[in-house]
């Protein structure tokens, strides 16, 4: 290996930081899955009656379920047996009414990941809401967005305490029947976001949930729901970090999203879960649905993902566009190094008139890693005028790894606009040692080839959050040269 | 300015360059000529740091500095400009974003303020129009669908903002329309200075014409055998190589 290739390397394997193990008692069930463990849970959520016979009944499905085969990723069969499906910080009675009641520990777990939840400390304009292992354990400026009329929770409080919209919604995007994991999800789900925007309001700040898996050999199944209601608007971000371990662990999400008339949802994800060391070991299998439904005329859901993190991703953020004139759009980094996999990409549906989807997707490989692009993009017979733009980059360092792009149209309606774009470069050791002959460190170099790839997808990130992703790929522009 | 004495270099363990001397004053334009495969090339990478190049032997001086031991990067912000045979592509980098990065990596090294984006851009475009470049090339991504003569154009474009102190220049009029090799030849020739020393690999007296070399260095197996002044070119460009190849070894 020349001296350049091993620069590059050492650029891109940056250590994982966010590696860190919290020491707490916690409350946490026996390995193990069956229909005791959901009356379990179900009930140490407190959770109503419906809500037992919603988990029962998809769990009765998944049982008849076998795991999808797919993806382009490799996989050891997961022992669903081997793992725990509860875990919390240990809580004082009812669980925690103010941060003094939250575990030390917790706080300053958050604060070490650059999220304080203190009141003095808190991002200004940006409400979040931790989840630690299988619960929520804060929500800040919940009282500010109620005085607006947004209900920003952990869904376990919704569904106590918003039968009613949990009921007109949960499972509307995503049935429980829709996928093995989703089935999976819906049957042992433990805590997630809730998010109602009331009719016109525009959410006066970023909403944003901060996933941390600390326990060993538990899962966290996530689940998260958002509803805009007619005419409003909703900038919402998500980040996941967890411990670096030496088996798999399991994430497995289901996160639905609903735009009525004229609204806007803004979902955006930094996800860097551990993607295990460099021989491949450990990380987190990271499989996720997530959806959105446009259902509202003029309706628009923009997803934006930076994906740096799990050893393996399993990933389609879609749009279903219902509301004529809707929009769908999906803008993807996927960074794959050493023997991470990742399977994502979208579906665009196009069902109403005049609906426009735009995909771009940015995929970059190092190592010995494989990403792979897989995008549908259908368009029915009703979805006149449908337009579809897709863009499909990969990046490659290095000759080990591997990029792959699985574009699949279906279209039923002639009128129908649809474009495709692909592109495969590589960062080669001549373009390396190009820049440094121009004056640039190689970081600096790495840097600026990677940011110039993702930069079209960087610009969707709220600010704060295309600082993060920039930095997360070992990448700040201002990076010092010297 | 530089000073190289008996250097050797292996590439996989095979022989390139077998002792070359070489010394280049500030102000002095020397012309390199010989073979395909003699080594020109190989001298310009290792020149300018390049990975994958044994020195075996020799040393290099350069401003009286040992430059075998500065990273490639610190050669460039310490004036050694390398304008490649070959220049690459860097898709989704604009041209303006690496000059503007390069050009704040080499002051930054001399320990002055990064420029600021209005001065940059007005470099820039007067640059740029000396060069007969569109100014649509800034914004394109380095070299990406650039020609051959147009890739050429765009390395002198880059010397041309970092104002080195060493040029090394490796057949950059290789591939160049007639036109555009004089326009290029006007570029360097209005970088000349007395602080400054150019090399200049080619195989054409064409470029000769325009700048004339004060010294012509005739490379063949890894060895310069031949050096003289501006008329060595005329000869050769007369009676090609085979004259040399007898083993005969310059003065
Ligand atoms: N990576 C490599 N591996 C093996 N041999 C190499 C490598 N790079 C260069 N060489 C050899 O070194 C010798 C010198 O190459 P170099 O590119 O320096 O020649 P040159 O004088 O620039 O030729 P030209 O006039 O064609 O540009 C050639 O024989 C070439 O094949
Ligand atoms: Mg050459």
């Amino acid at each position: 290996m020349s001296d350049s290739t091993q620069e590059i390397n050492q650029i891109i394997n940056q250590e994982y930081k966010q590696g860190f193990v919290t020491v707490l008692e916690t409350d946490t069930f026996a390995p193990g899955l069956n229909e005791a463990v959901i009356h379990q849970l179900s009930a140490i959520k407190n959770e109503p009656d419906f809500m037992l016979a919603y988990r029962l009944h998809a769990f009765r499905h998944w049982q008849t379920l076998t795991p999808p085969t797919w993806a382009q990723v490799t996989i050891d069969a997961i022992d669903y047996q081997a793992i725990s499906y509860y875990s919390a910080p240990k809580r004082k009675e009812d669980g925690p009414k103010s941060l003094a009641d939250i575990d030390p520990e917790v706080l300053a777990a958050y604060k070490k990941l650059g999220i304080p939840l203190d009141e003095q400390e808190r991002l200004a304009g940006i409400a979040i809401d931790a989840v630690f292992d299988s619960v929520s354990v804060a929500t800040t400026f919940k009282g500010k967005l109620k005085e607006v009329g947004v209900i920003f929770c952990p869904i376990s409080e919704a569904l106590r305490d918003y039968p009613e919209l949990i009921k007109t919604y949960l499972g509307s995007v995503v049935p429980h029947t829709d996928n093995f994991f989703a089935a999976l999800n819906a049957a042992v789900f433990t805590d997630g976001s809730f998010v109602y925007i009331p009719k016109g309001v525009r959410c006066p700040m970023e909403l944003s949930t901060y996933f941390r898996i600390n326990a060993a050999n538990t899962g966290q199944f996530e689940r998260t729901l958002i509803i805009a209601d007619e005419g409003s608007h909703v900038s919402y971000l998500e980040g996941c970090t967890a411990p670096m371990r030496d088996e798999n662990q399991l994430h497995a999400a289901v996160v639905e999203l609903i735009a009525l008339r004229d609204a806007t949802i803004k979902y955006s994800t930094v996800q860097n879960w551990y993607p295990g060391d460099k021989q491949g070991k450990g990380g987190i299998y990271n499989f996720v649905t997530k959806r959105a439904e446009c259902r509202g005329d003029n309706s628009k859901v923009s997803w934006t993902q930076v994906e740096t993190g799990s050893a393996i991703t399993w990933k389609y953020p879609s749009c279903v566009l219902l509301g004529n004139n809707s929009v769908g759009e999906f803008y993807s980094v996927a960074v794959t190094n050493n023997y991470q996999q990742a399977d994502t990409g979208t579906k665009m549906i196009h069902i109403g008139k005049n609906t426009r989807s735009t995909i771009v997707s940015k995929g970059i490989s190092a190592g010995h890693a494989q990403n792979t692009y897989r995008g549908l993009v259908k368009v029915l017979k009703s979805a006149e005028n449908a337009r579809n733009y897709t863009q499909c980059d990969s990046l490659l360092v290095g000759d080990q790894c591997g990029a792959h792009t699985f574009p699949y149209l279906e279209v039923k309606q002639p009128s129908a606009q649809i474009e495709h774009e692909a592109t495969t470069a590589k960062i080669g050791e001549e373009q390396l040692f190009f820049c440094q002959q121009r004056g640039l460190s190689a970081e600096d170099a790495v840097s600026m080839i990677v940011n110039g790839f993702c930069k079209e997808v960087f610009k969707e990130l709220p600010m704060e959050f295309a600082v993060e992703a920039q930095a997360l790929l070992g990448l700040s522009l201002e990076g010092s040269v010297g | 300015m530089l000073s190289i004495k008996n250097l050797t270099v292996n590439i996989n363990e095979k022989v390139i360059l077998n002792g070359i001397n070489l010394e280049v004053n500030a102000g002095e334009i020397h012309a390199i000529m010989g073979p395909n495969g003699s080594g020109k090339s190989t001298l310009s990478h290792v020149l300018s740091g390049k990975p994958g190049y044994q020195i075996t032997g020799g040393t290099i001086q350069y401003k009286g500095k040992n430059l075998v031991d500065m990273a490639p990067e610190i050669r460039a912000r310490e004036g050694v400009f390398l304008a490649f045979q070959y220049p690459v592509e860097i898709p989704g980098v604009s041209n303006v974003y690496l000059l503007k990065a390069a050009l704040n990596a080499v002051r930054k090294h001399q320990g002055l303020d990064e420029v600021d984006a209005m001065d940059f851009l007005s470099l820039v475009k007067a640059k740029i129009k000396t060069l007969d470049m569109d100014e649509k090339f800034l914004y394109r991504a380095v070299n990406e669908g650039f020609s051959g003569g147009e890739k050429k154009r765009n390395e002198i474009l880059q010397m041309a903002i970092l104002e080195p102190a060493l040029c090394i220049l490796d057949e950059t009029d290789s591939g160049l329309d007639i036109d555009a090799l004089k326009v290029v030849a006007e570029g360097i020739n209005a970088l000349r200075s007395s602080e400054r020393a150019f090399i200049m690999v080619t195989h054409y007296q064409r470029l000769l014409d325009y700048i004339k070399p004060d010294y012509v260095h005739v490379l063949a197996h890894g060895q310069i055998v031949k050096s003289g002044g501006a008329d060595l070119a005329l000869a050769l460009e007369k009676e090609g190589y085979g004259w040399l190849e007898q083993g005969q070894v310059s003065a």
